[in-house]
């Protein structure tokens, strides 16, 4: 059983089509893919800031903007950035910042502010790896960051991870609807790869509609005056605009949750894979189906909202899950919630910039089985134990900015 | 002060719930016109202000250019009295 | 209703009372937060006299700070967004970016324009952007209970330096309006004081030139204002007028620092006239 949460693409003719001339397809970079696809979807303000791997985005934007007549800053910080990008999204413009892990810490304090305010704007996070400075090369470990809240308070914030230049670009258009649809700031995550990797894509963009904004601030005339924040000192009243946030992410849950599922059916083995580990893991399936190992992918496309129930639906039929990530292993914790016992969830994954291969994860996926077919041969039924594996490190990852294993 | 008549009109208009006691325009009048009522206590819990000689208010408006809460509004003489 | 004389719609012959001054109606008709004597009132009322006396209520987009102003879209009727603590410069630049015809103005203390936010108010008038920044300069930290910020005197004992300011452990005031006065960008700014019935005068004129310098399609334009805070200052409200005419202002001096437009022809009528500084 494969499913696919359909995400609607309605081709039109741009400017971008017409310019090259009705070629079908153009090797883009990533970085600039996503910019272009942000632009066709009517983005009508960009604020950045630079910082590795994502400033060819921002240096698309800084050319594209001012041709188009729309806004482009420089901003003289992320900080700086996301408050400018708060500004113009109060005004009700479509709006869009990117940067890369440190930048988007430094943006958490505003997304906390555009949660509790509702007040939408576009976030595009090209992870690099960390803590701290870190390094340029890939990484999925923001995956915390982006999920559990970055800045302070209960509120949630859509993730949208795609795993190729293509998916990223329709998910840009997604993700301003998203934004406006529900008042919330949306993030897309990608990683140094999806940003610089040049892959040929079809220039197909989406342009989500516009719709009137009741709140927004475009000067009290002939109205009464608008007010956009986020205080309320009574708690009583603080109380009822967070459970109204509460509802909204709900309905977010209920309707917005998007994954795929790929060699599902017959599955015996899954591996919980976004992104560029996605990818590894989509090499790694085939090699194991040669192998005559039933293993499929299920791939979270919101990281948030989790697709629990389907993961949970999906566990019961399963022996043993293997979570790949590019960190210490972060969505992990996601997973093993979704899984509740039902079946072991292993864990490989590289850090540090490293991306884990095809056979690494290969290898993980036969020590996985290995372990469960012990456990049901000594007990004789499944086993309920949790065995994380630690982070392989037979020093076979890809460079960073080395193209990982096509989709299989 | 020299008598004169009583007044059909009143210079001063206070909002006697907004004021809060500060006494910067009983500092700034400079006709010394203006007090704080201690007879009373308004809904802030501000002892208000009070005009407690409107004939030798002059209307400059001193009083509501200093006052952080906007509490006056000042009328002036029609122009057909003198003084 | 300003504070000419106007008359009420007199009939000749009739003994009609004359309006002499009202507060205009986008004062809102509500009692404020404010300590008894706090500059923030005055500030917020001659704001509101200017925006009606240049027509801009229905255009004004403006941003709250942090501090004890945050409430103040609560007085004045004009749409405002909220801004983290120091940010209100990037979010006007959002805000003016995107909206070319509207009138922006930002609000901020000390802390959130001088201390936290010194980054954003640098930039966005190196940028030149075309807005008007109010910059409230009580030199302490009213809302929080009364720390010392980067415009505290020196010996001046806060809640955070009880001893007195020192030098030597936490540095010296900031003249932030000196600074940014160097900066190209930057059309007009200046300093003003609500100290008495003069000062107060002379402010509204600066706060109008300020507005003036925006429609009229020039840069970045700053008026700091010289406040007080009596509670944090542990005086009374007259007592802390008096201050400021003494220390507050031998450390931040009044006037016009910069301006680097073509003078306005027309001033309010009841201020005096402001010259422009070399």
């Amino acid at each position: 059983m494969t499913r696919r949460q359909e995400i609607e693409i309605r081709p039109r003719r741009t400017e971008a089509e017409m310019e090259t001339g009705r070629r079908a397809r153009v090797l883009m970079k990533g970085n600039e893919a996503i910019a272009e696809a942000a632009i066709q979807a009517g983005c009508d303000a960009y604020f950045g800031y630079p910082i590795t791997p994502q400033a060819e985005l921002l240096e698309w934007m800084a050319r594209r903007m001012p041709e188009l007549g729309r806004v482009f800053v420089q901003a003289e910080s992320e900080l700086g950035a996301i408050n400018m990008a708060l500004g113009a999204a109060a005004t009700g413009a479509r709006v869009m910042v990117s940067s890369s892990s440190p930048g988007i810490s430094l943006m958490a304090e505003a997304m906390s502010y555009m949660a509790g305010s509702g007040t939408p704007v576009v976030l595009v996070n090209v992870m690099r790896a960390g803590p701290g400075l870190g390094g340029i090369g890939p990484s999925q470990s923001d995956y915390f960051q982006a999920t559990k809240g970055h800045g302070h308070g209960d509120y949630r914030v859509p993730v949208l991870a795609p795993d190729s230049i293509g998916e990223a670009m329709d998910l840009m258009a997604t993700a301003f609807e998203l934004a406006e649809r529900y008042r919330t700031p949306v993030m897309l995550v990608a990683d140094g790869i999806l940003g610089q990797a040049m892959e040929p894509v079809e220039l197909r963009f989406r342009t989500p509609e516009r719709q009137a904004f009741d709140w927004a601030l475009t000067g009290a005339a002939g109205r009464p005056a608008r007010i956009i924040k986020s205080i309320d000192l009574d708690p009583e009243v603080l109380e009822r605009r967070n459970l109204a946030l509460q509802h909204k992410y709900r309905e977010i849950a209920r309707h917005e949750t998007r994954w795929e599922g790929w060699r599902l059916g017959d599955a015996e083995f899954a591996i919980v894979a976004y992104g560029t580990a996605a990818r590894v893991a989509r090499s790694a399936i085939a090699r194991a189906r040669d192998n005559g190992m039933k293993v499929g992918l299920f791939r979270p496309i919101t990281l948030w909202p989790f697709p629990e129930r389907e993961l949970a639906r999906m566990s019961r039929q399963l022996h043993g899950i293997l979570t790949v990530e590019l960190s210490s292993g972060q969505m992990i914790e996601d997973v093993r919630l979704a899984v509740e016992g039902r079946c072991p969830v292993a864990f490989h994954g590289r850090m540090g910039g490293l991306v884990p291969t095809p056979d690494e994860v290969l290898g993980a996926l036969k020590a996985l089985r290995g372990r469960v077919e012990r456990t049901r041969a000594a007990s004789g039924h499944s086993p309920a134990a949790h065995d994380r594996g630690t982070p392989s490190t037979n020093g076979a990852g890809l460079d960073a900015g080395a193209r990982p294993g096509g989709r299989g | 002060m020299a008598t004169r008549q009583p007044l059909p009109w009143t210079p001063l208009v206070v909002a006697v719930d907004h004021c809060k006691g500060c006494e910067l325009c009983v500092a700034v009048c400079p006709k010394t016109v203006l007090a704080l009522d201690r007879s009373r206590v308004n809904l802030l819990g501000y002892h208000p202000v009070v005009l407690t000689d409107a004939t030798a208010c002059t209307s400059c408006a001193l009083c509501a250019r200093v006052c952080p809460d906007a509490v006056f509004t000042v009328w002036a003489a029609p122009r057909e009295e003198h003084r | 209703m300003t504070l000419d004389a106007r008359s009420s719609g007199a009939l000749r012959g009739a003994a009609a009372a004359r309006l002499v001054y009202r507060k205009p109606d986008v004062l809102v008709d509500r009692a404020t937060h404010y300590c008894p004597g706090c500059g923030h009132g005055v500030i917020h009322r001659l704001l509101a006299e200017v925006l009606t006396d240049l027509d801009l209520p229905a255009h004004t987009i403006a941003v709250a700070p942090v501090g004890c102003a945050v409430f103040i879209y609560d007085y004045l009727d004009v749409d405002f967004v909220e801004a983290p603590h120091g940010r209100a410069p990037a979010v006007a630049t959002g805000i003016r970016r995107l909206r070319p015809e509207a009138f922006v103005l930002t609000y901020q203390g000390d802390g959130d324009l001088a201390a936290i936010g010194t980054a954003e108010i640098v930039h966005a008038a190196a940028r030149g952007e075309r807005i008007t920044a109010i910059f409230v300069n009580n030199g302490i930290y009213g809302m929080t209970g009364g720390q010392m910020a980067p415009t505290t005197l020196l010996g001046q004992r806060t809640t955070s330096s009880p001893s007195g300011r020192d030098a030597g452990l936490m540095g010296y005031p900031i003249r932030i309006t000196e600074m940014l006065a160097q900066l190209p960008g930057v059309t007009y700014a200046a300093r003003g004081s609500v100290a008495d019935a003069g000062s107060i005068g002379r402010l509204k004129a600066m706060i109008a030139r300020a507005c003036r310098v925006q429609i009229e399609g020039g840069g970045f334009a700053i008026v700091e204002v010289l406040s007080n805070c009596p509670v944090g200052w542990g005086m009374t409200p007259q007592e802390s007028l008096e201050h400021l005419k003494g220390p507050v202002v031998e450390a931040y001096p009044l006037g016009v620092i910069v301006d680097r437009s073509a003078p306005s022809t027309a001033r309010p009528a009841a201020a005096a006239p402001t010259k422009p500084e070399a």
